[in-house]
């Protein structure tokens, strides 16, 4: 693990201002921000531990645990709320047992919601690997989650 | 082709090869939208069909299929419009392409992909006249559907650049500075603060190192203009920030943009590698002496960010916390150095003013709103999508002539604008114009241009509830009025919404409003309470009914709803049986409406999303 973070963190001339870049791109090689990735990022741009842990958990995009095989995102923007997104939200909860934020103890999926993909003529609207479902509703959700149980 | 331009000349000179080429080869275009929303429609299969059955025809060469930006019509996604002829073909499938293509060369349309008024059950051929592009006036949207975002060729042949040339080479900095002041552009991102006012404190303020943004982190959840901009037509947005730029004296510039919208990063990363072979950026643009760069950020998916103070400081690698801002970031923003920050919107204004002049410009719009503004038109309208109006056109004439009237012939009830900062307006304020002063006096705003239609089904405690819970969430949490009362006033909402509301509440809500008014640290919590009061304000009725009677009339709020079959027109299908978690329909035979046992029943909605028949009631 050591060496990749050393190279991401190169690839930023080792630049504190870039710490934002270099945790995304961390969370894009490991799906998560694993904590020894974190540690070591403190040592090789010399800034404390709790400086990258306050920019780590300040961001949404950032996640601290490890993820799913699958990342789910159900959108909650104002579009997709009138149009019924909180009811694909619990019924995703609720095929999957899990809460909002959480991931499948087999790790097969994670499921997040956003606040808008700008997606918004497909309300409501989710998202799984970067796939998007539009005009979903409760009856559709088994559906999509059978597509990608498989895989 | 790569070749570095060195002067106007050769810019000019490329322009003329270009379509002259074009011309030459004359061959009908199929603009397929690539939009965000037409690719989740599944466009770029319908893209690849048409590859293959040209390879198929043996036809290369004779047609060219053309991945746009956003055509903003994305409620009949995939589309395509065909030149020549303007015909517009919407919902196409891959199994259309063979027939498109045999129309495009004999001629004539294929009547069943064309757009049908709702109404008349017309069809309509050309794209201007279908009623959704007919009232529009698309000055900076209008590129999207002609161009390639990702060909920079494309931009230049529909006069991209010349701008640029423009400013560079005619104008001094003062006299562009001078001229967006007299067009009256004022920020597109929700301030409306007037561009050019910004732009002449910034150049003025001391300092050798100055820099420019583009803030392209549209945080507004129900807004994705600056999106489709950004991802339809990058160069224009490239080619506002270098005249900024030029005009400001800086040399340095920042794009940052969300880390949800990866397409608008990618296009836009295109365009900024584009723009810096042919010498458009990079050292002595166009052989001027201006030296300019860009570089581009990815937003940590934080809505304050949207807030200029917050962005810069995020940009420095720190967490995006808004400072008091009794120093300009004009004077002192990103790395304490004078920085001009402006919203995509009002960038790609800019190229526009500079070639068609500020008076040109100010003859479109209201007295202190110039110009026209995209909005997301999306919700429980028919025709969902981005459309570019001139300020002052009605909400009226937005919501229903544009955007088709309410989904399902369901009843309008409010429009909410201006994002989370915003209000909702109810039918009495349907006749109002649009603009920045207007919206503003009836207690909602602008914003960066979401609009989101809500119909009777739509409970506006609940809307008040929902914005709070986001803007809870996204407070940063630094001061306290926006921390604490936002929560507090959250808290209230919820039990109004759960059957706990009592006599009181609603002077309660106004009187902390107050305090986050006049406390706030920044905009974010400054007008936080915006949704509340203007639902309380014009929906003052339903609140009450929630409070007193504990009801919803609406049927959204969990607690105080049930749902019930409506036996009359229950045909007895089975499809609610098996969408109830709970068991809680019983299955009675063929025929034979269910019936619902409510101490089961946990509200989830499964029945009601299912029975298309209208059979499951909510009271």
């Amino acid at each position: 693990m050591s060496e990749k973070v050393v190279s991401i963190v190169g690839k930023y001339n080792n630049d504190r201002a870039q710490l934002v870049a270099i945790l995304q791109d961390i969370q894009e090689e490991y799906n998560y921000l694993p904590k020894e990735a974190l540690v070591r990022v403190s040592q090789l741009l010399g800034i404390p531990l709790s400086q990258v842990y306050n920019v780590a958990t300040f961001f949404k995009a950032f996640s601290l645990k490890p993820r799913g095989k699958h990342l789910i995102n159900v959108c909650l923007g104002t579009a997709c709320h009138v149009r019924g997104a909180v009811r694909v939200l619990e019924k995703l909860e609720r095929s999957l047992d899990i809460k909002s934020g959480e991931t499948t103890p087999d790790f097969v999926f994670t499921l997040e919601t956003v606040n808008c993909m700008g997606a918004c003529a497909l309300g409501p609207v989710i998202k799984v690997d970067g796939e998007y479902f539009g005009q979903m509703n409760v009856e559709k959700v088994d559906h999509v989650l059978m597509q990608f149980r498989s895989s | 082709m790569a070749r570095r331009l060195s002067s106007v000349g050769e810019l000019e000179a490329l322009r003329q090869e270009l379509l002259q080429n074009r011309s030459r080869a004359s061959k009908p275009v199929i603009a397929i939208c690539h939009g965000t929303g037409c690719q989740a429609y599944g466009c770029r299969k319908v893209a690849d069909a048409f590859r293959a059955e040209i390879s198929r025809l043996g036809v290369e060469g004779m047609v060219e299929i053309r991945a746009t930006g956003c055509h903003g019509f994305c409620e009949r996604g995939p589309v395509a419009v065909i030149q020549p002829g303007d015909i517009f073909y919407q919902r196409i499938a891959p199994r259309d392409v063979g027939e498109i293509l045999d129309k495009v060369f004999s001629g004539g349309v294929v009547e069943r992909l064309l757009y049908r008024d709702p109404v008349t059950g017309e069809a309509v051929t050309k794209y201007h006249d279908i009623p959704f592009y007919k009232r529009q006036l698309r000055l900076i949207f209008g590129g999207n559907g002609e161009i390639d975002p990702t060909s920079i060729e494309d931009y230049i042949a529909i006069g991209g650049y010349t701008a640029l040339s423009r400013a560079l080479f005619r104008m001094s900095p003062d006299e562009i500075v001078e001229e967006i002041k007299r067009s009256g552009l004022r920020g597109r991102g929700g301030g409306g603060f007037l561009t050019g006012i910004k732009w002449e404190s910034c150049r003025k303020a001391p300092g050798e190192i100055k820099y420019v943004i583009v803030n392209a982190d549209e945080g507004d959840p129900g807004a994705y203009m600056d999106r489709s901009l950004l991802e339809g037509n990058p160069h224009s947005v490239l080619e506002g920030l270098i005249i900024g730029a030029y005009a400001i004296g800086a040399h340095e510039g920042y794009i940052y943009v969300r880390h949800e919208y990866p397409l608008a990063v990618r296009n836009a990363g295109i365009a900024i590698e584009q723009a810096r072979e042919l010498g458009l950026l990079g050292n002595n643009i166009l052989g001027s002496g201006f030296d300019f760069d860009v570089r581009i950020t990815k937003g940590g998916g934080a809505f304050v960010c949207g807030e200029s103070t917050a962005l810069m400081a995020s940009l420095e690698g720190r967490i995006g916390e808004p400072r008091a801002k009794y120093v300009h970031t004009v004077e002192k923003g990103l790395w304490d150095r004078p920085t001009n920050l402006n919203n995509v919107d009002t960038w790609a204004n800019v190229p526009l003013i500079i070639n068609k002049g500020a008076d040109w410009y100010r003859t479109i719009g209201t007295e202190n709103s110039k110009g026209t503004k995209i909005f997301s038109l999306v919700g429980k309208v028919n025709n969902t999508g981005l459309v570019e109006v001139p300020m002052g056109i009605t909400l009226r004439e937005i919501i229903f002539d544009i955007g088709g009237g309410i989904k399902g012939g369901k009843k309008f009830k409010a429009v909410q604008t201006g994002g989370p900062s915003g209000g909702c307006l109810p039918e009495s304020l349907l006749d109002l114009p649009v603009d920045f002063d207007e919206l503003t006096k009836v207690g909602s705003m602008m914003g960066s241009g979401g609009m989101i239609v809500m119909d009777e089904t739509t409970c506006m405690v609940d809307v008040a509830k929902y914005f709070l819970t986001f803007l809870e969430e996204e407070s940063c949490g630094k001061c306290v009025p926006c921390r604490e009362g936002i929560k507090r006033m959250k808290q209230i909402l919820a039990d109004i919404t759960e059957g706990r509301g009592q006599d009181g509440d609603l002077e309660l809500l106004e009187r902390i409003s107050d305090t986050l008014v006049d406390s706030s640290l920044c905009a974010l919590g400054g007008t936080a309470p915006n949704p509340v009061l203007t639902t309380i304000r014009y929906f003052r009725e339903e609140y009450e009914a929630h409070i007193k009677y504990k009801r919803c009339p609406a049927g959204v709020c969990k607690a105080l709803i049930h749902y019930y079959i409506v036996d009359e027109k229950c045909p007895g299908c089975g499809l609610c049986v098996k969408a109830c978690p709970q068991g809680a329909i019983t299955f009675m035979g063929k025929k034979k409406p269910v019936v619902l046992d409510e101490s089961k029943c946990i509200k989830c909605g499964a029945c009601y999303d299912v029975c298309k028949l209208g059979a499951i009631g909510v009271r």
